[in-house]
């Protein structure tokens, strides 16, 4: 009798190469995604340990954090951002190594060009140093962020020295009411589990609303596992998944296609399979969530107010809540309907992809007005080139820009404005990215994390709304 | 790698939980294609009044007298006492970069975020991980006296402090075998070189679109 495994076993088991008597494992690695911002220091070690890439053919480069989203024809004027995106270009051409350049028109950020040229596919084992690699994982593969050392010794050895995580299943029953969707989902579980819930562990989403969810909707849950702790997330494979990949450029093609089917089949836990710890989450009562605080925990639903820390127990709990409505600039108790905006980010590696574009503009659309007069600047950044050709041949674009809102190139933009898109001191935002975190999307700038339609609604509003009451 | 073994230091206490690696090094600094050079930028936006770029005289800028790391009775500490959950977020390596480079050996806490947690060791920088009662009672003494100091003894595991206790701290055997020596990961991978080769021919051969060439 063999022992049912999880998902994450089967990915962990059948790619460990060596183990050392601690259990720490020397494990392979299939698909390495490489940006300008963790890896030059990697490339560099590289070169001056006197080593070699050891598998190119495993690595795909974008860059993404640093390209600007207009004028880029013109390339990029400041000279640092301008350094990275060059020394990437140049390691990846001396490398021989795949690259999608800033002005390739399937250019975009890593975790949706990955996915859409068929380079994530089930059971693999999937790097990058960027934390939101866990994106990865809803193709039923092992996906997680490294840091700056660990690109290196992967470029240097195709392996990484790593321990087995504990595993967790979140099991999500019943159906996602309308108006919520997976980024709504994700919102809820980090609020309920906190965002070291999942330290430790590998998390696999599973139930009949995941089953329901459409692969960019599992990206979206499984890009920001990395929020709730967790380095990976992962959903099974099933039809979705297959249908999606089916064509795709780099998938096999033909006989290749059916042999490896055969294996992405198996890529699911068995029946009776332990996890470490279950956590069930009700889909039904989901709402739409709006993050009011500095950490993708602090979250409520539309419905709901700023809490009041004098109304916490915990004294560090209490803390933190002080300071994240002094730097958000909120008081306690503040319906979040009233909170006014000044900006609007629709974009990011979390929400990027052509449903995302639909589902806002299809708010925007149904609203049929211009920005809210407040609204100093609502920002579309697609998440690829692809992305955002497809979205034209919907007219998306002339929905958003008919309303008001610049329709600009992919990259990261504003989810970490590494670029010249970001939220000037006090402004505030409501944001389809995944980090609230205090200057994240600029110096003293305040995020409001939520999802596509969400963030359409509020940029015709003028201040959050629930988007299951729209008429 | 700097070799770690035993460090005695003065504690800095950070008393806030979930302190991100956006918040220990702001992405601005991460446009640099080096390793050095993030020392003075560490926890930029809370420590200068105004706001930082890369390049700056930062010894010029406007401090924030209220920052710990600007009290001069911490000036020196070179071990770092902080909250639950440090060093959540994102995966830049910049921030256990910034905090060695500053001055800090190590850093204690009851719990880190993994990806932090795991680039740590990669630099000779220890994280360590205490109860949360452990470092209660270290936030407590380091507030009450000045210049306040810790042993970290890494043979031993144990974290020592003046009124004779210690602390036990769990670290894997070969994590702490490569933090002793300094020696380099990639070093010690590599001596496993044929076995990654074997495993690799292998899985190739049993699945083969996994060695599809990748061409623009």
């Amino acid at each position: 009798m063999i022992t049912p495994q999880t998902l994450y076993e089967k990915l962990w088991n059948s790619h460990v190469v060596h183990l050392e008597d601690d259990g720490t494992a020397v494990l392979y690695i299939d698909r390495h995604f490489l940006n300008e911002v963790s890896s030059p220091q990697a490339f560099e070690g590289v070169r001056l340990a006197g080593r070699a890439v050891w598998r190119a053919q495993s690595a795909v480069g974008v860059s993404d954090h640093n390209v600007p989203t207009t004028g880029r024809r013109e390339g990029i004027s400041d000279p640092t951002s301008r350094l990275q995106v060059e020394t990437l270009d140049e390691n990846c051409d001396s490398n021989q190594i795949l690259q999608f350049k800033m002005n390739d028109f399937r250019q975009g950020i890593e975790h949706v060009v990955g996915p859409e040229q068929g380079l994530s596919l089930p059971g693999m084992t999937i790097v990058c140093g960027d934390s939101h690699t866990s994106t990865h994982g809803a193709f039923g593969a092992l996906a997680f962020g490294i840091g700056t050392s660990e690109v290196e010794h992967v470029l240097a050895t195709q392996t990484l020295l790593q321990k087995q995580s504990k595993t967790m299943q979140i099991w999500v029953d019943g159906v996602l009411p309308t108006g919520c969707t997976a980024k709504d989902l994700v919102l809820a579980i980090i609020g309920k589990i906190g965002t070291a819930g999942g330290t430790g562990y590998a998390i696999e989403y599973a139930g009949p609303a995941i089953r329901a969810l459409s692969m960019e909707g599992r990206m979206t849950l499984c890009n920001m596992t990395i929020e709730a702790g967790a380095r990976a997330g992962m959903v099974a494979v099933d039809d979705t998944t297959i249908a999606y990949l089916q064509d795709l450029p780099y998938v096999p093609q033909g006989a290749a296609w059916d042999q490896a089917l055969a294996y992405w089949r198996t890529m699911q836990s068995d029946v009776g399979a332990r996890f470490d710890t279950v956590i069930e989450i009700d889909a039904a009562k989901v709402e739409p969530q709006v993050s009011w605080g500095t950490s993708p925990e602090m979250v409520t639903t539309i419905d709901g107010c700023v809490p009041d820390p004098r109304a916490e127990t915990d004294p560090g709990r209490r803390e933190a809540h002080t300071r994240a409505l002094h730097y958000m600039g909120l008081e306690p108790n503040t319906p979040i309907k009233e909170i006014l905006l000044d900006k609007i980010f629709i974009g990011s590696c979390t929400n990027s992809r052509i449903e995302d574009l639909r589902s806002a503009a299809g708010v925007v659309s149904r609203l049929g007005r211009k920005l809210a007069p407040n609204i100093k600047l609502a920002l579309v950044v697609p998440g690829s080139g692809l992305v955002k050709a497809q979205a034209e041949r919907e007219g998306l674009d002339k929905i958003f820009l008919n309303a008001g809102f610049e329709w600009r190139d992919a990259g990261c933009s504003m989810c970490m404005a590494m670029n010249a898109d970001r939220l000037e001191p006090g402004e505030r935002c409501a944001s389809t990215s995944n980090r609230n975190f205090e200057g994240r999307q600029g110096a003293g700038g305040r995020t409001h994390l939520v999802s596509p339609a969400m963030a359409a609604a509020a940029a015709i509003e003028g201040h959050f709304v629930d988007i299951r009451k729209l008429s | 790698m700097d070799k770690f073994v035993v460090h005695t230091g003065m504690v800095m206490p950070l008393d806030r939980e979930n302190v991100d690696t956006d918040a220990i090094i702001p992405k601005q600094f991460l446009k640099s294609i080096k390793r050095t050079g993030f020392g003075d930028n560490l926890f930029d936006e809370w420590r200068y009044l105004d706001h930082g770029e890369p390049g700056q005289d930062c010894a010029t800028r406007p401090i924030n007298p209220d920052f710990v790391l600007n009290q001069p009775r911490y000036r020196g500490a070179s071990v770092l006492l902080a909250r639950k959950n440090f060093g959540c977020g994102s995966s830049r390596e910049h921030a256990p970069w910034a905090l060695q480079q500053y001055g800090f050996r190590a850093v204690i806490a009851p719990s880190f975020a993994d990806i932090f947690f795991n680039n740590c060791y990669k630099n000779g920088f220890l994280p360590i991980v205490l109860t949360e009662q452990q470092v209660d009672h270290l936030f407590n003494e380091t507030l009450a006296f000045n210049g306040y100091q810790v042993t970290i003894d890494l043979e031993a595991q144990v974290v020592r402090t003046p009124d004779a206790r210690e602390y036990a701290f769990e670290i894997s055997g070969f994590r702490k075998y490569c933090m002793i020596n300094g020696y380099d990961d990639i070093g010690l991978t590599l001596a496993h070189a044929d076995k990654i080769k074997a495993f690799e021919a292998e899985r190739l051969t049993k699945q083969p679109w996994l060695n599809h060439r990748l061409v623009g």
